[in-house]
């Protein structure tokens, strides 16, 4: 096996909260280096460039690395879950491959025990993070409009995304039933911004923008960390950590582009693969001295599996409206966000209402959902529904629960030979009331905004792909994974930085609090530098 | 236009007899119609489309297209019109991965035609690099928000 020099620092995973560790260690001038199992992408790849930029969703670009197959990505068993995980590997992860909504957890979030008498309260709370979601929405390059009273305050540095025509016919709606609402935190630049041309509005956002106006970290992070000295490999699958005779990590075994095995030596090592990667090179990382997986003397390695079930309503008008174009989420609604007593369930919900889709999105999912027929009246009922669609997400709260689990499947393996990972998850009856709740809600808008053939669909295939909760942080070593700043309780030099590390889940799209932590994470190794293994 | 990334090497696609069935379920699904000036997807530009698209789809629409072909008895092409349509409907009702892959093979090559696109009111082009306009849209409904009490719940409150 090839060995190379010792590294100070060794990132696994370049994704959302591995760019932004890289970058804000890179000030320490430590040796640090990343490993990618992915590629690079390039703007003219995109799908946006070509007019089978639909059909590659379901293909290339597809949001299901089991679909997708791509030589960089790895199998994911989820046959024993009713939802599927969606990721992406490359440099920028799931960053290039999001919707690019941007909201915070709200400082309740942190403390639901507390509050509701359910999961755990975090070690650390909004307060502590609010800093470095400041921080990160500048890095990131935010647009939004301050004010909303339904979230703490905040500054984004652009202006929103244009509410459009659909956006417009659901502020009546919300104005109507007296419901809050207002314009998203997006990722997608407004107006020039650090580099990156503005929003042209090609609707395709989710599997990457070829205009460069959406914020993934190879655009935003990377540039800025490799400027400073810190060193990406990419095609570089990790199979394991390994530990030394004092229960330290070693370094990692990985793959290079080759196929080769090297051993990169490192002093510290920090995991950022999220909350399905990282468990399995965990679990994958056993040995004599941590039999049942590096890190996991509390067995919950790979348990509290939180995907946070998301419903979608969606409903047709009379009126056409912006259809595809233009950034898919256009506003929130956190009417529905706090625990309120008089319901059957604690916790709560972001409404996120989209815009429509293209021509090919529409048909397939109208014809799945039966709404499209075949024959001689497709074109009649197909043109009642292209461009006049409005589409309502419930982005509801996923509760840990020991039983959703990531494993080691026993036979599946990835192009390495690397056991593939496993989940196994059932929606709790907590998140079914939430999700009955906010169906409800979301057809009392659609109908108060015109919509008629109004259709709900319980758990959308492969969506929305934010995996979290599988190495919890916390004070306690029989409790959690890591402590309060990301380190191993059981291995001192070793850190996870990714939504592995979540205790709840909140009801938002999770990027913006994952890089926070990463931040606020990376902050705290810096101010204990000298005594970071103590 | 052409799916040139998923485009399939000629032993990878359909034998003959496949893409006769094809054809003749392409021409169910979506026919043409005058009403509305558009072709059906066995026109001849979007079915050759279709022949080159399926990429990793090609097993599932082989399945989907031996199934059709079984409850015709083995010869989906000499059963009637009224007895074709009713097994393609049968098939697409499956709502299985054949019959699922069989209705995306179709739709994304329909649905990407000039001519298609052209009357639905679309520009037949690739997003980028030209884009859209969105409307900036009514942000005066948004007076009716501001200034609302506070939702969000301070766990510093005591």
């Amino acid at each position: 096996m090839a060995k190379n020099e010792t590294v100070d620092v060794l990132i696994i995973g370049s994704g959302a909260s591995g760019a932004a560790v890289a970058w804000s260690l890179a000030e320490t001038k430590m040796r640090i280096l990343c490993l990618e199992q992915g590629d690079w992408m390039k703007p003219a790849d995109l799908p946006s460039n070509g007019r089978d930029w639909e059909a590659r969703r379901y293909a290339d670009f597809d949001i299901s690395p089991n679909r997708r197959g791509r030589e960089t990505d790895y199998p994911v068993n989820d046959a024993d879950s009713p939802m599927k995980v969606a990721n992406f590997n490359g440099v920028g992860g799931g960053t290039v491959f999001y919707t690019a909504h941007f909201p915070r957890m709200h400082p309740s979030d942190f403390r639901v025990r507390s509050l509701d008498g359910v999961g755990d309260d975090w070690p650390v709370s909004y307060w502590d993070l609010e800093p470095f979601f400041a921080e990160n929405d500048r890095m990131m390059g935010v647009s939004g409009l301050a004010g909303d009273p339904g979230v703490p305050p905040r500054q984004p540095p652009m202006p929103p995304v244009p509410l459009g025509k659909t956006g417009t016919r659901y502020a009546r709606a919300m104005n109507t039933l007296g419901w809050h609402w207002w314009p998203s935190d997006t990722t997608v630049a407004t107006v020039e911004y650090e580099g990156r041309a503005p929003c042209i509005n090609l609707g395709h956002c989710t599997p990457g923008c070829a205009q460069g106006a959406k914020a993934s970290t190879d655009i935003t992070y990377w540039p800025l960390a490799l400027r400073a000295g810190v060193e990406l490999r990419t095609r570089c699958r990790v199979r394991e950590i390994t530990t030394n005779e004092h229960g330290m990590a070693a370094g990692a075994v990985y793959y290079d582009a080759e196929g080769k095995e090297q051993f990169q030596p490192a002093e510290v090592v920090i995991v950022a693969c999220n909350g399905i990667g990282t468990p399995r090179l965990l679990l994958n990382s056993a040995s004599g001295r941590f039999p049942n997986g590096l890190a996991n003397s509390s067995g919950l390695v790979g348990r509290n599996l939180m995907l946070h079930p998301w419903p979608q309503v969606l409903g047709y008008v009379e009126d056409s409206l912006d259809g595809g174009r233009g950034p898919m989420t256009v506003m929130w609604s956190k009417q529905f966000y706090e625990t309120d007593p008089s319901r059957n369930f604690v916790r709560g919900y972001t409404l996120q209402f989209a815009r429509g889709t293209g021509p090919v999105n529409e048909a397939v999912v109208s014809t799945a959902h039966g709404r499209l027929p075949w024959g001689k009246d497709h074109h009649r009922v197909y043109r009642t529904l292209l461009d006049h669609r409005l589409l309502i997400g419930v982005a509801c709260e996923d509760l840990p629960e020991e039983c959703n689990r990531v494993v080691l499947d026993p036979v599946l393996k990835d192009s390495h030979g690397i056991p593939a990972p496993k989940i196994e998850y059932r929606i709790s009856e907590n998140s079914r009331r939430m999700m009955e709740h906010g169906i409800a809600r979301a057809t009392d808008i659609l109908q108060a905004a015109g919509a008629t053939n109004i259709y709900a669909s319980r758990t959308v295939l492969n969506s929305p792909g934010h995996l979290l909760g599988t190495a919890r942080m916390g004070h306690d070593p029989e409790r959690s994974v890591v402590n309060a700043w990301g380190r191993c309780h059981d291995v001192k030099n070793l850190f996870i930085v990714d939504g592995s590390v979540w205790v709840t889940s909140g009801g938002v799209n999770p990027t913006s609090t994952i890089q926070a932590l990463a931040l606020y994470i990376a902050d705290s190794m810096k101010q204990r530098l000298a005594t970071l293994f103590d | 236009m052409t799916g040139d990334r998923m485009q399939p090497k000629a032993e990878e696609t359909l034998t003959s007899s496949e893409c006769r069935d094809l054809y003749r379920v392409a021409g169910i699904m979506i026919p043409a119609s005058e009403e509305f000036g558009v072709p059906g997807a066995d026109d001849p530009i979007i079915f050759a489309d279709i022949l080159r698209s399926f990429g990793r789809d090609l097993d599932d629409v082989r399945a989907a297209l031996a199934q059709i072909a079984a409850s015709a008895g083995g010869d989906f092409a000499a059963v009637d019109e009224p007895c074709a349509e009713a097994l393609v409907r049968q098939a697409c009702g499956r709502g299985d991965a054949a019959a699922a892959a069989l209705g995306r093979a179709i739709l994304q090559c329909y649905y990407r035609d000039d001519r298609v696109l052209r009357s639905l009111g679309h520009e037949p082009r690739a997003p980028f690099p030209k884009g859209h306009t969105v409307e900036q849209g009514d942000w005066s409904l948004l007076d009716a928000v501001r200034g609302r009490p506070q939702l969000w719940r301070d766990d510093r409150a005591g």
